[in-house]
């Protein structure tokens, strides 16, 4: 009797949350359907139009292509150079573990804007001046995603007990570059997965770097909703709502590899 | 022995790059940042000025102010939300907790440029809501003023809320229902359950999920800056005009006003960090 009458409560809480959750995004893509829209509370008429102008767009195509070249670019550079490195500190160096995760923490202790002033002072002369470039991006941007690599990628190892693998690999007379790529690499590559789309997610919304850093001239998703926002906000809201629902198509597909490799480490 | 010496070698070498860019661009510029708040605005005298600029100056103090009463604020009330959301999430059958926090964990990307915008066509002079309470008659909802104090935390909440779901759910799912059952069987009251097992447990949580949204909220740069750009007085927005800004660049005085904000954002998450390590022995 008294839990019948608690779900109750509980269900009011959520649907409130969800209501809550849902409204700002909700009343975007209304925007972004909405003709013509002056004083009354729902538009007069609707249309695709600033979707259809959006996708003939030349712009919104190369802001896209450019963030997926960095984005793609980064992550591709961090599992090249995080894997093996987070292998070999497992195995052989454990005690570096502790740096990893002090690296990572750091990262999370230090906000992008307080991140871009040291990079800036860095890269704006001297030997490598990428200041303004869309190559600093690389590099700040592996930093950026340090931390869900590296517990991606420890966990996935943990989870395959690569250190048992490795050592019977090489009693069999593989090679350690060889068991590497040919036993430890294959199994963990499912856990890899998941945090390689988390990372690109991510970055996929990162303002402060391609603002402070590069500025204006290269133009990703984020800088292009920025600076379209005082000209057509209609359009601006056909980006969003198409940009969410990428995010959203990504989110799900990391819920679904997350769940079957939680099912293959239960079973 | 020189088998193993040389496969160390060749291991070193093949974490070089990682190292590399860990320096190029995590430590190497923090040292930078913090090398050049000690110098005066030509770049060439040592001195503390510039840290003694930020704590006389009635402009940058107040920046300072206001981004830990902002953060501080919507830190709290983002808690709350998630006090109470996260155990009504618990309550419901695994499947459905998981379809929530599918969603928290999507909304919780919903910051930044979009968030601001969006807030601008919802609350914005002549947003959805404002016209929608104007045709209510309801005109002391109608007079809400995005570009407030009460805007900005609105604002700041709505990012805050997902992430605080997302980190206090896993307590709540930690603590079993079989303690309370068990309290309940010694003859324990629901209160005096939640008294001396349920709020000891969730406390040491909701603290270091507290300094993590202050120190999230504090760093937030993206929303506030679609909304306001740089007229705003916020830490963050003031940092960004002196190193990147369209007038006068004070990199030095930047600086120390970056190494101001680290300290803050640091504390917070070592905090969170001790807090955390009480939280897993207990739910251990």
């Amino acid at each position: 009797m008294n839990k019948e009458k608690s779900i109750w409560i509980h269900k009011l809480i959520i649907v409130a949350l969800m209501i809550y959750l849902f409204t700002p995004i909700l009343g975007t893509f209304i925007y972004s359907i909405a003709k013509e829209w002056s004083y009354s509370v729902l538009p007069d008429s609707y249309t695709f139009q600033w979707y259809g102008e959006l996708l003939q767009d030349p712009a919104f195509y190369s802001a896209l292509g450019r963030t997926l070249f960095i984005v793609i670019g980064t992550v591709t550079l961090s599992v090249f150079i995080m894997v093996p490195t987070v292998f070999i500190v497992v195995t052989f160096f454990p005690k570096w573990e502790r740096l990893l995760q002090g690296l990572s923490l750091l990262r999370y202790g230090i906000p992008p804007v307080v991140a871009a002033i040291g990079l800036i002072q860095m890269y704006a002369s001297g030997i490598i001046p990428i200041y303004g470039t869309f190559w600093i991006l690389f590099g700040a941007y592996f930093v950026l995603i340090l931390p869900f690599m590296y517990q991606g990628i420890r966990n996935s190892i943990r989870t395959v007990n690569a250190t048992d693998l490795m050592e019977s690999a090489e009693l069999l007379g593989a090679s350690k570059v060889r068991s590497f790529i040919s036993i430890i690499f294959p199994n963990i590559i499912s856990g890899i997965i998941v945090s390689t789309v988390l990372s690109v997610a991510f970055l996929f919304g990162e303002f402060v770097f391609a603002n402070l850093l590069v500025g204006g001239q290269f133009e990703t998703i984020q800088i292009l909703i920025y600076n379209k926002l005082e000209t057509n906000g209609h359009s601006v809201s056909a980006i969003i709502i198409l940009y969410y629902f990428i995010l959203l198509l990504i989110s799900g597909f990391i819920i679904k590899i997350g769940m079957r490799s939680n099912k293959k480490a239960a079973s | 022995m020189e088998t193993f010496g040389k496969q160390r070698l060749f291991l070193l070498l093949v974490l070089l790059p990682f190292f590399l860019i860990v320096f190029g661009f995590l430590l190497g510029p923090l040292a930078s940042m913090l090398k050049n708040s000690f110098y005066a605005d030509d770049g060439e005298t040592l001195s503390f000025i510039q840290y003694l600029t930020v704590i006389k100056s009635n402009f940058y103090l107040k920046s300072i102010l206001n981004s830990v009463i902002i953060s501080l604020v919507s830190a709290l009330i983002g808690i709350i939300i998630a006090v109470i959301c996260s155990y009504s999430i618990t309550r419901f059958s695994e499947k459905v907790q998981d379809r929530l926090l599918t969603v928290c964990n999507v909304f919780s990307n919903f910051e930044g440029v979009p968030l601001g915008f969006s807030a601008i066509i919802l609350l914005g002079n002549s947003g959805l809501f404002i016209l929608f309470f104007e045709m209510l008659g309801l005109e002391a909802f109608a007079q809400f003023d995005l570009y407030t104090w009460g805007g900005m935390i609105l604002v700041y909440v709505f990012f805050q809320t997902p992430i605080s779901i997302l980190l206090l759910y896993p307590t709540y799912y930690g603590m079993r229902e079989e303690w309370r059952e068990s309290a309940l069987l010694l003859g324990a009251s629901n209160a005096s359950y939640w008294k001396h097992i349920g709020i000891p447990i969730l406390l040491p949580s909701i603290v270091g999920i507290l300094s993590i949204l202050f120190g999230n909220a504090m760093g937030a740069y993206a929303t506030a800056y679609a909304m306001v750009g740089s007229t705003y007085n916020l830490m963050s927005l003031q940092i960004s005009a002196l190193i990147a800004g369209d007038v006068v660049l004070k990199p030095e005085l930047g600086s120390a006003m970056g190494v101001y904000l680290a300290v803050i954002t640091i504390l917070a998450m070592m905090i969170n960090e001790k807090m955390m390590r009480k939280v897993r022995r207990d739910l251990e």
